[in-house]
């Protein structure tokens, strides 16, 4: 009988292991590398010949933080098929969350924390209501946590439940973002208007600009952007990670078989806001300032074509777009500043002309290539 | 009434997790429509219908093109609300108060006209995602697969052939290949009623034949209702089972292949024009 090999075959089919052996130690070398970089700006004096700036560590941050943002939106777009034109807005609404804590720790010389600029302008004499408990670092975590969550649960419940798919939902976030950035400018919003949150001081007591401070940042984003592949690569090899990629195929067969692809929607779709919504408040204080720009669909649509680029439908894909493109960006705003939106555009038109897979699809093709050859 | 009254009453009733012992065949019928009609802007593809499904019954639905032969399926899924009547699953699931998924977790399960398996998914997984199991959103992120899922993947790999191409893309497949996938599928669903809209559409004669012997195979196993164009195929699969003609909506004729064959009105609808 051929029955027992056949069923051994259907068990490895079956029990897929999270990662191959090579994809963990390429995994622990690429974190360890970037775990070192701080090291050789805090322990190596500038012009050490191992010395790396603090504004280059600063700018690796800030990257990893877009690649933990391009991450959250492949998990929609890539696996359940959900374009959103709107994650800027949870990016923003996470650095928002945390920039309130920040704005509650401005302490003057005289060690008093001051209420920020902007509500003295208002004569406002005390906060919102909606500041309330954001002097405290675990409070603003939460929030950034779930205001991005629950305002992606609220809304994409109502967009799921009335199936809107495809363009018109993808429009619809645009919108969303877009409306966002209207609130925010309004000073009486209450949350700094067109300026924004800036001039941080301290996070958790410690001087937001020291050198130390800054590698803890970037060392927590590191962790995190760690962490959120380990569970997106969790959630994408699960049966439930099967079932998303059904509603990007065939939602309405998915019915048929007894999915209701509501919760699953709902389910990717708000994690993901979270994530973006993390990615967002790590961001703030390495940058250190948020305003409504970060809301603009011009934001929203550059992560898409951080996505894009390295390959949708990959997990390492939106991590190594996002850092190609931003390092494109930081180079080619330095040198042609006025031309890099028809850059964006070009890369967005060439990739989906000439590697609609990405760059990873790209290097996985090469790879196939050289294995036929040898073969 | 709502699921919840309907659990609360008829007992059993459960879609979101194994649902097929919620149905409540004691009086012999698996499926009850009646005077069933659904309009579309004033034209009625479905007129008046009533039909009923026995238990372990293999019923052939044939009839022209427009006769509501899919519409009728589209009513019994879920997937069109019919502008009046009543459709029953057993005798206390009505399924008019039901969606497209709530259905299928009820036990009915549905192959399209089109072959439409899961092409990025390979054969494998397609069944996976096919079986009877909880497809609530957390049991599925947790779920993994028992040595018994195991073994009924693998028989139903063997009843459809596929086992040698477990591992493979199904968009790979052939037309015939991936109809017998999605037989598969439904079986997978342990469904109490399969719905089989044209099984037979496009395939080649040794195609044909073969999946006549596998609903011959399945006969008995489960109640099946086949839609069918294929006058051969149906002759090879009816048997001594009943045959209903769909004409305009409504039931032209019921009986054996012989019986409905010399059918006068049945041969001026087919023949007539």
């Amino acid at each position: 009988m051929t029955h027992l090999p056949h069923r051994d075959r259907l068990a490895a089919l079956a029990h897929r292991p999270l990662l191959s052996p090579a994809a963990w130690t390429a995994l622990l070398a690429a974190t360890l590398v970037m775990a070192l970089l701080p090291l050789a700006n805090l322990v190596f004096a500038p012009g050490h010949a191992l010395h790396i700036s603090g504004y280059m560590i600063a700018l690796l941050g800030k990257f990893m933080c877009f690649a933990l943002a391009a991450l959250a939106l492949d998990l929609v777009w890539g696996y359940a098929g959900i374009l959103s034109l709107g994650h800027g807005l949870f990016f923003a609404l996470g650095g928002y969350a945390h920039g309130m804590y920040l704005m509650r720790n401005l302490g003057g010389p005289d060690g008093v924390n001051r209420m920020p600029e902007f509500m003295s302008f208002l004569s406002w004499k005390e906060y919102p209501w909606y500041w309330a408990f954001t002097d405290h670092f675990a409070w603003a975590w939460l929030l950034v946590i779930c205001v991005p969550g629950l305002l992606a649960f609220v809304f994409g419940y109502f967009a799921f439940r009335s199936r809107i798919k495809g363009v018109y939902f993808s429009i619809i976030t645009q919108a969303l973002t877009f409306a966002a950035m209207l609130l925010f400018f309004r000073n009486e919003t209450g949350f700094g208007g067109n300026n924004g949150f800036t001039a941080f001081r301290t996070i958790l007591g410690f001087d937001i600009t020291a050198a130390s401070t800054r590698a803890a940042l970037y060392w927590a984003t590191l962790a995190a952007l760690a962490l959120a592949f380990i569970l997106a690569r969790v959630v994408t090899q699960s049966k439930l990670g099967r079932v998303l990629m059904a509603v990007r195929d065939s939602e309405n067969r998915l019915r048929f078989i007894g999915y209701d692809p509501l919760g699953f929607k709902l389910f990717v779709w708000t994690l993901s806001a979270i994530l973006c919504g993390i990615a967002g408040a790590l961001y703030v204080p390495q940058v250190g300032i948020i305003n409504p720009s970060e809301m603009s669909p011009q934001n929203s649509i550059e992560m898409v074509i951080w996505v894009a680029t390295g390959g949708r439908g990959t997990l390492i894909g939106p991590i190594i777009g996002a850092g190609a493109v931003n390092g494109l960006k930081t180079w080619f705003t330095s040198a042609f500043p006025e031309y890099w939106l028809y850059a964006l555009g070009l890369i967005f038109v060439l990739v989906t002309l000439l590697l609609p897979q990405g760059i990873v699809g790209l290097v996985r093709q090469i790879v196939r290539r050289r294995k036929e050859v040898d073969a | 009434m709502s699921v919840d009254e309907q659990q609360a009453s008829g007992g059993t009733v459960s879609y979101g997790r194994v649902g097929t012992a919620g149905v409540d065949t004691t009086h012999g019928a698996i499926l009850y429509l009646e005077s069933i009609t659904v309009s579309f802007d004033g034209f009625k593809a479905l007129n008046n219908l009533s039909l009923d499904i026995g238990v372990g019954e293999l019923r052939c639905i044939i009839g022209p093109n427009g006769a509501g032969k899919t519409t009728m399926m589209d009513v019994i899924t879920g997937k069109t609300r019919p502008t009046s009547g009543t459709a029953f699953f057993g005798q206390n699931i009505d399924l008019t108060l039901l969606n497209e998924a709530q259905i299928a977790d009820a036990g009915i399960g549905r192959k399209f006209q089109r072959p439409t398996v899961f092409e990025a998914h390979t054969v494998f997984e397609n069944l996976e995602l096919a079986m009877k199991a909880n497809k609530g959103v957390r049991r599925t992120l947790f779920s993994r697969l028992g040595s018994e899922q195991l073994d009924r993947i693998a028989d139903t790999l063997d009843v459809i052939r596929l086992g040698d191409q477990a591992g493979r893309a199904a968009g790979l497949l052939s037309h015939g290949q991936k109809q017998w996938l999605e037989i598969g599928m439904l079986l997978m669903q342990e469904p109490s009623l399969l719905l089989l809209d044209e099984p037979v559409a496009g395939m080649t004669d040794a195609e044909t034949e073969r999946t006549g012997e596998l609903l011959n195979e399945l006969r008995g196993k489960h109640s099946m209702v086949v839609v069918e164009h294929d006058m051969d195929f149906v002759t090879q699969i009816a048997g001594a089972g009943k045959v209903t003609v769909l004409h305009e909506g409504s039931v032209l004729a019921e009986g054996t292949m012989a019986h409905v064959q010399a059918d006068a009105r049945v041969i001026e609808v087919y023949l007539g024009r």
